[in-house]
């Protein structure tokens, strides 16, 4: 199936941001989409990884290793020279088994030769790109669990079935899922950096815009593409110019005074609301070129980094967003 | 908020980081709680100090105590063993994140193994909630639990390396033990363990420090590092005792490192003067640096004589073991049908040890490489969480709710804000007029429920009968999948509309006991709540018949509703 262009995605505008600042600096964190079927949420995803300049990875190296990579895991990651490869786009189905997930005993290898080898589950192809869960509420808690220490750490360590195995994996991890059909752990939402909610576009002329987009992409997926080639390399260049600028981008002393203020305000819980909400202000500077990190970044990016951590009071009825935006009008006018 | 100077949980975390790294061994371990920057750090910096081996939470028995090696065992004809995780890690330490989750086999196989002095472990800690937190019988075992959820910190630390060495440091002389049990009493501290732990890390802060007698400032600092932590009650206040610290400005800062040893103590024998001029009892001074040092959440639940959290989720549905989905646990022998999947490596390990005999037995010309029996074959099983759904059936009718029914409402709502950490499920049957309904099948989603519950409208007659009827059927259903079920009922026991919908108090009156039973035969733990404002002698008489327990608050509030409630319901995974 051909990619939908990142560019041509109508409205979302929210979720774009999020992602390209997920691009910008990975270690924001992975991105979570609150919101119903059909608003464009894997399409988004599925088109960033396809938009991103292709990686360095060693040739056949299941993990697609970077040169850091073989340094620290030789055994796995072997020496294999670097050669370009897209950036990863896995898709994990909902009904995975954790032998999937995590990879397991090569059978086949074992019984024909003797030889203990390791079959790299999803965990492996997704590290240096972007893992995907739809309906991320509905993934059954062990694989939960064993998501949330491999996108802690960065790393799958698997100690089975005779296997002893420690491999890379550090990807953007970006959920998506309806709040109406059940609640997610808390500590699973803390691990992702940013929030979005999207909303089915309820103008008419834009439902039409995407129903004539979508169309015309069906129609003649290659004409569309080169038509939408344009935009989607203005974005690259971007992503780009983001990740060039985001070293020399620190937040000053008034900043993060700012974000420290805002965080209490709110309610958000722990250190780490603070720290993303910094991280993803100066990623969203950088993405804009700015020439440095600002209060109007911050308060930009707030309901994002924020919406996720706030300690849920199920007697109030006022969503976490208003929250938000109430803070920022009482704290900064 | 805080000064930049105030103290931080970081570093008394170091401090016990440090006597760790002296002696991962007889320390055990560390249990760190939050996660924090704070806490990366630290474990960044154990990780300079000492080997750290990651344990991932779905490791099988055969990696963590060791097995046979198929792949090399088939290649050698001959069975050959692999060494366990925990042999592997012998001269290191052993870390698991999300200790909170782990397995209780799995804690069992470690504890057993520390039990052995075999292993060292960090157990990180991620609970939000109350019911939460990692298997006792591990941190039980691990000398040094540290709470770095309120830490601010995020730059990198150092473990600074100790001066002595733990051998040089003279074993605690008897007051200094008698001390150390008095305070372990006096902190409701039961565990021996716990106690010698705390001898241990008094001697060990004497050897970071490169001393070899240990002083009561050492002491107190292995009570607070060791001890306060532990605490189950606060100590006995004197009579005449200073106002102790109110439970929220518990940001307090502990009492400066021992480095100028000495100092703190006598800073506190200073303090006491003026009370007591004779020479200060060594335990009131362990007793009070311990106070000083209780975690403030723990602190909290123990000014209000609640018993700190355990482990053993309360609320989530009993554990089964499933044949098709779920957790995996180890395989068992057994054919793989009746959707039973079998577990092919395990089946193949099951076979290796015979595979001399088997090729002794059968003719030279089979070149199969591995010969494999029906007894060999092993079957998964998986772990599957029977999910616990609590039903609420609400009377909604005039009588009893007008007034009560917000509060209601509220407790509903609250016991599913719960809901969504225990992984538990929340049900609604509400009761009025002349119907009863299913208002809110079994679910999750606090949206779904909150919006069910703003739209229940109050008012008319109570078809008690049928609401109990309408609950119980919904409970059968969610039993027949598999669930536990408990049901709720907010009721003042008054019905007057009876099983047909007409009208008239004594058929309904005997109508909703015929109901009341058939929820006792059935086996459905029940509770019956009377929220009214003048409650009766029905709703005690309902609870009776449905073998059940009761309730009686008048005057509750959606919070104090929910509290009883919880500390009410029956059949908690004890």
């Amino acid at each position: 199936m051909a990619r939908f262009p990142f560019s041509a995605i109508v409205g979302q505008d929210e979720m774009k941001q999020a992602l390209l600042i997920a691009a910008v600096d990975p270690s924001v964190g992975g991105v979570m989409v609150f919101g119903d079927r059909g608003t464009g949420k894997s399409t988004a995803a599925r088109a960033l990884a396809s938009l991103m300049p292709p990686l360095m990875a060693a040739d056949g190296c299941p993990y697609g290793a970077s040169k850091e990579d073989q340094a620290r895991y030789p055994d796995v990651c072997g020496q294999g020279k670097l050669v370009k490869r897209p950036v990863p786009f896995v898709d994990m189905p909902l009904g995975a088994t954790e032998d999937r997930v995590i990879g397991s005993l090569d059978l086949e290898r074992a019984l024909r030769s003797g030889e203990k080898a390791f079959e790299p589950g999803l965990l492996a192809k997704a590290h240096r790109g972007f893992l995907y869960i739809d309906e991320i509420n509905l993934l059954e808690d062990h694989l939960v669990d064993l998501l949330l220490d491999v996108a802690a750490s960065g790393e799958n360590v698997v100690e089975r079935e005779g296997l002893s195995v420690r491999h890379p994996a550090k990807f953007v991890l970006i959920g998506s899922g309806n709040p109406e059909e059940g609640e997610l752990r808390p500590q699973l939402l803390d691990r992702f950096g940013l929030s979005v909610e999207v909303r089915t576009p309820k103008d008419i002329e834009v439902r039409i815009e995407i129903m004539r987009l979508v169309a015309a992409n069906e129609a003649d997926p290659k004409g569309f593409a080169e038509r939408w080639a344009g935009e989607d390399e203005k974005i690259l260049k971007k992503i780009a110019r983001g990740k060039a600028k985001l070293p020399k981008l620190e937040p000053g002393p008034e900043v993060l005074r700012d974000a420290a203020e805002l965080c209490l305000a709110v309610g958000a819980d722990g250190l780490r609301g603070e720290l993303t909400l910094m991280r993803a202000a100066r990623a969203l500077a950088a993405l804009e070129g700015a020439k440095a990190v600002t209060r109007k970044h911050l308060i930009a990016i707030a309901p994002s980094a924020l919406r996720h951590r706030l300690r849920r009071d199920v007697l109030d009825e006022t969503g976490s967003t208003v929250r938000i935006t109430r803070a920022i009008e009482e704290l900064f006018g | 908020m805080n000064s930049a100077d105030a103290a931080d949980p970081l570093d008394e975390a170091v401090r016990a980081a440090r006597l760790f790294a002296l002696a991962p061994k007889l320390f055990g371990g560390m249990v760190l709680r939050g996660s924090s920057p704070a806490r990366d750090a630290l474990v960044a910096a154990l990780g300079e100090a000492v080997t750290l081996r990651r344990m991932p939470g779905h490791i099988d028995d055969e990696r963590l105590l060791g097995g046979i090696d198929l792949a090399a065992s088939l290649a050698a004809g001959k069975p050959i063993r692999q060494k366990g995780l925990i042999e592997e890690a012998a001269e290191g330490v052993l870390i698991a994140a999300m200790a909170e989750r782990m397995d209780g086999a799995i804690a069992g196989r470690l504890a057993q193994a520390r039990d052995e002095s075999q292993s060292a472990l960090v157990l990180l800690d991620d609970a939000r909630e109350a019911d939460e937190a990692p298997p006792v019988s591990l941190t039980e075992r691990l000398a040094f639990p540290c709470d770095l959820s309120a830490s601010r910190r995020w730059e990198e630390v150092e473990l600074a390396p100790a001066h002595g060495s733990l051998a040089a440091v003279a074993p605690l002389d008897d007051k200094a033990l008698k001390a150390i049990a008095a305070t372990a009493e006096m902190l409701g501290v039961d565990s021996i363990r716990a106690m010698i732990f705390a001898g241990e890390a008094a001697r060990g802060l004497a050897a970071l420090d490169g001393r070899d007698a240990v002083t009561e400032a050492d002491l107190a600092g292995a009570v607070r590092l060791v001890l306060a932590p532990r605490a189950t009650r606060l100590p006995p206040e004197e009579a005449d005792d200073t106002e102790e610290p109110a439970p929220d400005d518990q940001q307090e800062p502990p009492p400066p490192p021992p480095e100028g040893s000495g100092d703190n103590a006598e800073e506190r024998d200073d303090e006491q003067q003026d009370q007591q001029q004779q020479e200060p009892d060594l335990s009131e001074l362990l007793v009070d640096a311990a106070k000083a040092a209780i975690p403030a959440d723990l602190l909290a639940q123990l000014a209000q004589g609640k018993a700190p959290r355990r482990s053993g989720a309360s609320g989530t549905g009993q554990k089964r073991k499933a044949a098709t989905r779920g957790k995996p646990l180890g395989a068992r022998p057994g054919m793989p049908r009746g959707g039973a999947k079998l577990a092919l490596i395990d089946s193949l390990r099951a076979a290796v040890p015979w595979q001399q005999v088997r090729r002794r037995e059968v003719d030279a010309g089979d070149d199969s490489p591995i010969l494999m029996r029906r007894e060999d074959l092993r079957i998964r099983r998986f772990e599957e969480r029977a999910a616990r759904v609590t039903i609420f059936a609400v009377d909604a009718s005039g009588s009893a709710a007008a007034a009560r029914l917000s509060e209601a409402k509220g407790a509903v709502e609250l016991m599913l804000a719960q809901a969504y950490v225990t992984r538990s499920e929340v049900a609604l049957v509400a009761f009025r007029g002349s119907t009863a309904e299913l208002l809110l099948p079994p679910t999750r989603s606090l949206t779904r429920a909150r919006r069910s519950l703003t739209e229940l409208p109050g008012g008319g007659g109570t078809p008690l009968a049928m609401g109990l009827n309408a609950a119980r059927e919904c409970a059968e259903a969610v039993i027949a999948r598999g669930r536990s079920a408990a049901l709720v009922i907010l009721t003042d026991g008054r019905a007057n509309i009876a099983a047909d919908g007409a009208p008239g108090r004594a058929q309904a009156r005997e109508d909703a006991e015929a109901a009341a039973r058939a929820i006792y035969a059935c086996g459905i733990d029940a509770l019956v709540v009377d929220i009214s404002a003048r409650p009766g002698p029905e709703g005690a008489a309902l609870a009776n018949a449905m073998g059940g327990r009761f309730l009686a608050l008048p005057r509750a509030d959606a919070k104090m509703l929910q509290a009883a409630i919880n500390a009410a319901q029956p059949a908690r995974a004890a």
